[in-house]
């Protein structure tokens, strides 16, 4: 349909069910993005190497290898987006694949429209920042997309330097969760302040010294989260 | 003078609230008091039998002195020749007074004479030795003694000096004078303080022994009750650890008595309980499973045809008509289908107890407010109303549900009503908070608002207003998860009032801030 071929964002479908798969294929193809499929979790680092995605879409129910453990493997050699699919809507799962590297969530069953919002919120970048930051001994390139903290860089995913990005360019301002999924997530999740809270605790682990006693981004109880100005 | 009585009356009932409530107090409390009883009963008895002992030991000795002491004046009396009464009494006195030297010799008796009986009317002379007066020997000793011949003898009480008075035993006979045919009467008044002293000592010893022994058997009961009540009290605080869910707790079994036996069959009811909780436990995560598993089994499948039915849904405009409705046909359908089973599911996860509370500072006044703009409101053009909600209703909730319960409310309202308002109102008290979607539509009958929270039952059979038919069973259960409630109120023609109820942290629903709407009297 489109006719700008090569710029093409690619996605990664990961799913034991082959209707379900071709299905999420076909729509997405119909939206203008190249897709391919992986099968089974144990291909997915080969298929990684060899389509270069821009997202993963992730079936969390995957036979032989649980998709948590995916999760965790792709996260262990990439940053790629992923977004899982889950037929779980309870608050454990889906707060254990957030926490295994996910970076967003879908409840089965979805509208396609719903499906291609959140890929489309995946592939583009929210520019939080447009110059380089510089925060303490944080320096912060969105030209590049890199962060280093005190000369070491930090090994962030996108969302994780949009959230970090988002923060530190207004220091002390508290920034509400419902405020942060729209600017970072790029859509409005009503009410769903997990996807908050868990990414925050990644970030968290990646950037501060000591993530219980946070000196860089800190918890407004009740509201949100502001980032500490440095002295 | 009132409020003396108060504190006492508070006394006393603390005293019988520890009376009712500690088994060792009143194990040792009526123990003692038994004894008391028991002791004093046999005291009592045994100093009677002590008293009645000494006083016939001790008259008998009296009546045989006096019958010697007699019997010697009889025989000093019929050697003595007396003719007339002055002689008569001289020998008296000198019988008297020889008496009275052999009686003081060791103490033992005074002597009273008198005499001559028979005076016809005028009190006879008396004389007495020790200075006892003819007062102290009874009336019915004189009489007797004036009447017949023989020996009596009576108990009696002498005054002493101090205003007190002196037990004694009072002999008496009568004494002929052969030689003028006078009668005399004769009394030998017997000390009896060397008894009385005994008997004081046997009391005395008798109460000492007596108390320490009600002491001791309280002691004794004490210990023994102890005994008995330190494992009943271990077993109780097991049993309450068993309660708080300590499934684990057992009784510690010692030796073979009542005691082990108890904590014996304790245990088994225990081991008993704890398999019984534990396939529950089992069963609900077995159900549990299943839910999950169903959940994921039906939704891979059901999202395919779902995003199949969107596919087909999109490409309609170039169908012919038949075929594009059906296809509008099988994505409505579709998204109902879609409803069902995600409230299914919802209402499983209660059964089964497995729905989990996301809990975090809600301030129901907010969430009041945004209730204006709700589109299912807006797009009928309903008006709504917010009260008392100005100041922040702050409690623990899950946001997520608290949402679906007032969606759920106010599209109701929206869909069964034909109310032309709506009426949103905030309150709380110190326990809870509650909040009331009311509208001012066709109502509910009695029978209706029974029925209203059932599952898959409507108002409206012929489901013109779509919907699962589960909404308000669900926000029941969203409300009962939070340790809330969601009540419904109505009058036919006059409006649906529902009030759903929230705790606050620590508090509970059972008042809620809000009552819902009633026909009036019916409290």
């Amino acid at each position: 349909m489109s006719q700008r071929r090569t710029h093409h964002d690619r996605v990664l479908i990961v799913d034991d069910d082959a209707s379900l798969a071709e299905m999420l294929s076909i729509v997405l193809e119909g939206e203008g993005l190249t897709t391919a499929v992986c099968r089974s979790g144990d291909k997915v680092p080969a298929a990684l190497a060899s389509f270069r995605p821009d997202v993963v879409l992730l079936d969390l129910m995957l036979p032989g290898v649980d998709g948590m453990e995916v999760c965790r493997r792709i996260r262990e050699g990439s940053n790629v987006p992923i977004v899982m699919l889950t037929a779980r809507s309870d608050t454990d799962d889906v707060v254990a694949g957030l926490a295994a590297g996910a970076d967003d969530y879908i409840v089965k069953p979805f509208k396609n429209s719903e499906l291609v919002a959140r890929i489309r919120a995946r592939l583009r970048r929210t520019d939080q920042i447009l110059e380089p930051l510089v925060f303490g001994d944080i320096v912060l390139d969105p030209a590049g997309h890199t962060v280093e903290r005190a000369g070491q860089p930090l090994d962030l995913t996108p969302l994780e330097f949009d959230l970090l990005a988002c923060l530190l360019g207004t220091p002390e301002q508290v920034f509400t969760r419902e405020v942060l999924l729209q600017k970072v997530w790029g859509y409005h999740h009503p009410g769903d302040t997990k996807l908050v809270n868990v990414h925050m605790t990644r970030l968290r682990s990646k950037i501060e010294d000591d993530a219980e006693n946070p000196s860089i981004i800190r918890t407004v109880r009740g509201v949100g989260y502001q980032a500490i100005a440095p002295e | 003078m009132t409020r003396i009585r108060r504190v006492v009356r508070a006394g006393l009932r603390r005293a019988l609230r520890q009376w009712r409530r500690s088994i060792r107090l009143r194990v040792v409390g009526s123990t003692v008091a038994l004894t008391s009883l028991a002791i004093g009963l046999t005291g009592w008895a045994l100093l009677a039998q002590v008293a009645d002992g000494l006083a016939e030991a001790r008259s008998a000795s009296a009546v045989a002195e006096a019958r010697a002491g007699l019997d010697r004046v009889r025989a000093q009396l019929e050697t003595t020749a007396v003719t007339d009464a002055a002689a008569a009494s001289e020998a008296v006195a000198q019988i008297v007074d020889s008496l009275t030297q052999s009686g003081q010799g060791q103490g033992r008796y005074d002597v009273v004479v008198e005499g001559p009986l028979g005076g016809g009317g005028e009190t006879a002379p008396v004389r007495s030795s020790g200075g006892v007066s003819a007062a102290v020997i009874p009336d019915d000793l004189v009489r007797t003694v004036a009447s017949s011949e023989g020996l009596y003898f009576r108990f009696a009480e002498v005054p002493t000096a101090g205003g007190g008075s002196r037990p004694v035993v009072v002999v008496g006979s009568r004494l002929d004078v052969p030689s003028t045919g006078d009668d005399y009467g004769l009394y030998y008044v017997f000390s009896m303080a060397d008894q009385q002293a005994t008997l004081d000592l046997v009391r005395n010893a008798t109460a000492l022994a007596g108390l320490a022994m009600i002491v001791m058997v309280g002691g004794v009961a004490y210990v023994m009750s102890r005994q008995v009540l330190e494992p009943v009290r271990r077993a109780r605080r097991t049993a309450e650890r068993f309660a708080a869910g300590h499934l684990e707790q057992r009784m510690h079994v010692r030796g073979e008595d009542d005691i082990a036996r108890l904590s014996e069959s304790f245990n088994q009811m225990a081991a008993s309980l704890q398999s019984q909780i534990a396939r529950l436990e089992n069963l609900s995560k077995l159900q549990q499973r299943f839910v999950s598993d169903v959940s994921h089994e039906l939704r891979t499948p059901l999202t395919t045809i779902s995003m199949a039915g969107d596919v087909l849904h999109e490409a309609r405009s170039g169908w012919d008509p038949s075929t594009a409705r059906a296809a509008e046909l099988l994505r409505r359908e579709l998204t109902r289908f879609e409803e069902l089973l995600a409230d299914l599911m919802d209402l499983s996860r209660f059964d089964a107890e497995a729905a989990q509370l996301e809990l975090e500072t809600i301030d129901l006044s907010e969430v009041a407010r945004q209730l204006v703009e709700e589109p299912v409101l807006t797009r009928k053009g309903i008006e709504v109303r917010v009260v008392g909600a100005d100041a922040p209703v702050v409690t623990e909730a899950d946001r997520r549900r608290v949402d679906r319960v007032l969606r759920n409310l106010v599209a109701n309202a929206a869909a069964y009503s034909r109310s032309a308002d709506v009426v949103v109102t905030v309150a709380e008290n110190e326990a809870c908070v509650s909040l009331s979607v009311r509208d001012h539509g066709i109502g509910l009958t009695a029978e209706e608002s029974l029925r209203v929270f059932d599952r898959f039952w409507r108002a409206d059979p012929a489901r013109a207003a779509g919907g699962t038919g589960l909404g308000l069973a669900i926000a029941r259960g969203d409300a009962r998860l939070h340790g809330g409630e969601l009540q419904v109120g109505s009058i036919a023609g006059r409006g649906t009032d529902f009030v759903l109820t929230l705790p606050k942290p620590g508090g509970d629903a059972s008042r809620p801030a809000l009552q819902p709407l009633r026909e009036a009297g019916d409290a």
